[in-house]
């Protein structure tokens, strides 16, 4: 049986924490309280928390008003609305004037398996990324997600950070407490054979597809990218010289997105075979979480085939 | 409340004066560049003049100020007339605006950039972003206890884009009666009137169906302006729209009611009659 956690509960914790902690900060949701786990915040904050009611573009807006009188705002959402409804107020009003705005976006990817693909984001990565001074990070589990909202508020950063966050409780991929750093990957399992290179909930199934690989005597290894940009560049290169073949892992959209960072790095700085596990340029479909990830070949078969795949290729 | 004061007269009088000089520093600039805004810059230049010269607590050695009345010009399109406004507020030199306006990287050009324009409170360009903005800023402005107002401009443009209904609804469920929305009601957009292109009456029965409290004025009657400004109703609970009723390209004959001078750009002879006709 697989081990779930819930890591926007585990976001919401921190962040809650941070609230009550620091005066500055103001938590804002259009009409996300309960999927947030914000509802003791309401009365605790009083007016440092605002519904926008189900209005994402004044979401933004009021975020990057807020930002300009020293706030340090938080803005909840579903990551659909978050980055496409509300694009331009994120991109005009928060990215561009560098407004220190946190987004927190549910239903990243395709965790809200159900929902359909108004309900499910597989193009943020690569429209976020697009936007100079944005910072997106992503958890691999919910350990790895409070990291990530402590780093929101710790961080030294001139502008909005995105969190791309799932949301159905996710299988637990750090079973202890590890080394984490914001904009550096975690090397979750040694290799020398090829380097499979997951963000977020991928990071469990490349980690079962490294553990199919040994069966086969492939010695593959495992990077997590959490922090998608700025992107560490020095673990990417180091992986490519001395394995030679890279693997990439992401639920989103393999057109523009984590993959395609990934692979601007090697081009430019060692090529090497790269081979790209996504959602392959289509639209999601309606179903249970556990069956979608496996109906767009994202489960560890699919990046264990990869892998084998990339190894012909490589030199 | 109607101020006749022998005070409030000669105040008038020296609006009346910064409208003017705006009016003349918006032809300048864009007779010196490559063009611009004329006809909504011409139409804003009297409720800038109030706010800025008479109305608005600002500190220009200090732009940032926590305690500043903050301005939101969210038709940023005309921001020839904010940053003359601004300059002669004494943010900046006005000469750096008439040599540089829309110059390669220069602060001042179409759209008003707050990352670097002293004394801009918020960037703007896309249209019906700029009220959001100004709700975050009252909200603060509730959180900490401040005394400033916020003020925002908006344009028939900001009227028929949805994100403003979005933001006019919050100011009234938050009651934000520091915030106070100007709307510059000159009635044509890009393509002709607005009420043949995309009808946005009725304007003032919209704003107060969101439950703001609405003064509707003759906007270039600076006494109407500089009173309905006054009158905004602190304590009130609701935030406060001037719908400000105004003439595209005012103070230039050949501009007035044309929706062809929008956008554009004037030969020397008509930068020189409509300097002549501004006086």
């Amino acid at each position: 049986m697989v081990e779930l956690a819930d890591e926007v509960k585990a976001y919401s914790d921190v962040i809650c924490a941070l609230a009550e902690e620091h005066e500055e900060i103001v938590l804002l949701v259009a009409d996300m309280t309960k999927p947030y786990f914000l509802m003791p915040m309401v009365e605790k904050l009083g007016r440092r928390f605002i519904n926008t009611g189900v209005a994402e573009q004044n979401l933004m807006g009021i975020s990057a008003g807020l930002a300009t009188c020293g706030k340090r705002a938080y803005a909840h959402t579903y990551t659909p609305f978050a980055v496409l409804r509300a694009c331009e107020q994120v991109r005009d009003d928060i990215a561009y004037t560098e407004q220190r705005v946190v987004i927190a976006g549910m239903c990243s990817g395709i965790n809200m398996g159900t929902g359909g693909s108004t309900h499910q984001a597989t193009e943020d990565i690569g429209i976020l990324r697009a936007m100079p001074h944005m910072v997106i990070m992503t958890p691999a589990d919910a350990r790895e997600s409070a990291k990530i909202a402590r780093a929101s508020y710790e961080i030294d950063h001139k502008g909005p950070i995105f969190i791309r966050l799932g949301r159905y409780p996710t299988p637990v991929v750090y079973q202890e407490d590890y080394d984490w750093e914001f904009g550096k990957g975690v090397t979750v399992r040694e290799g020398k054979d090829l380097t499979i290179i997951a963000t977020g909930h991928m990071v469990y199934y490349a980690l079962e597809a490294t553990k199919i690989l040994e069966k086969e005597g492939i010695d593959a290894r495992l990077i997590d990218i959490h922090t998608i940009k700025p992107i560490d560049r020095e673990i990417i290169v180091k992986a490519a010289e001395e394995t030679g073949a890279i693997v990439t892992a992401e639920e989103h959209n393999v057109l523009g997105g984590f993959g395609a960072a990934v692979s601007e790095v090697v081009v430019q700085e060692c090529p090497v075979p790269v081979e790209m596990v996504g959602i392959r340029d289509l639209w999601c479909s309606v179903g249970p979480t556990e069956e979608m990830y496996e109906k767009f070949e994202l489960t560890e078969p699919y990046v264990a085939e990869a892998a084998r795949k990339v190894l012909k290729r490589k030199k | 409340m109607v101020d006749n004061s022998a005070g409030a007269k000669a105040k008038i009088e020296m609006l009346e004066e910064k409208a003017r000089e705006l009016r003349r520093k918006v032809i300048e600039v864009l007779g010196n560049s490559t063009g611009g805004h004329y006809g909504g810059a011409l139409s804003a230049a009297d409720a800038l003049s109030v706010l800025y010269f008479d109305i608005m607590k600002y500190r220009t050695d200090e732009p940032d100020w926590p305690d500043r009345d903050r301005f939101v010009l969210s038709k940023g399109h005309v921001a020839v007339v904010f940053c003359s406004a601004l300059s002669m507020a004494g943010f900046f030199p006005y000469e750096d605006v008439l040599n540089d306006y829309n110059a390669l990287g220069s602060p001042y050009a179409m759209h008003c950039d707050m990352t670097k324009i002293r004394g801009c409170d918020f960037s703007a360009g896309s249209l019906g972003h700029g009220l959001s903005a100004g709700v975050g800023m009252a909200l603060a402005g509730k959180m900490d206890q401040k005394d400033y107002k916020v003020f925002v401009m908006i344009g028939d443009a900001d009227l028929q884009e949805g994100s403003t209904y979005e933001a006019a609804m919050s100011a009234a469920h938050y009651r934000l009666d520091n915030l106070c929305c100007i709307i510059d009601r000159n009635r044509i957009c890009v393509d002709g009137p607005t009420e043949d292109i995309m009808a946005i009456e009725p304007v003032q029965d919209k704003w107060k169906a969101f439950n703001w409290k609405i003064a509707t004025i003759d906007g270039h009657n600076i006494g109407e302006v500089r009173d309905a400004v006054l009158n905004m109703p602190a304590g009130s609970g609701r935030p406060y729209a001037i719908l400000a009723n105004t003439v595209k390209g005012k103070g230039v004959s050949f501009m007035e009611d044309r929706h062809e001078w929008h956008y554009g750009k004037c030969t020397p002879e008509q930068t020189k009659a409509a300097l002549e006709e501004i006086g």
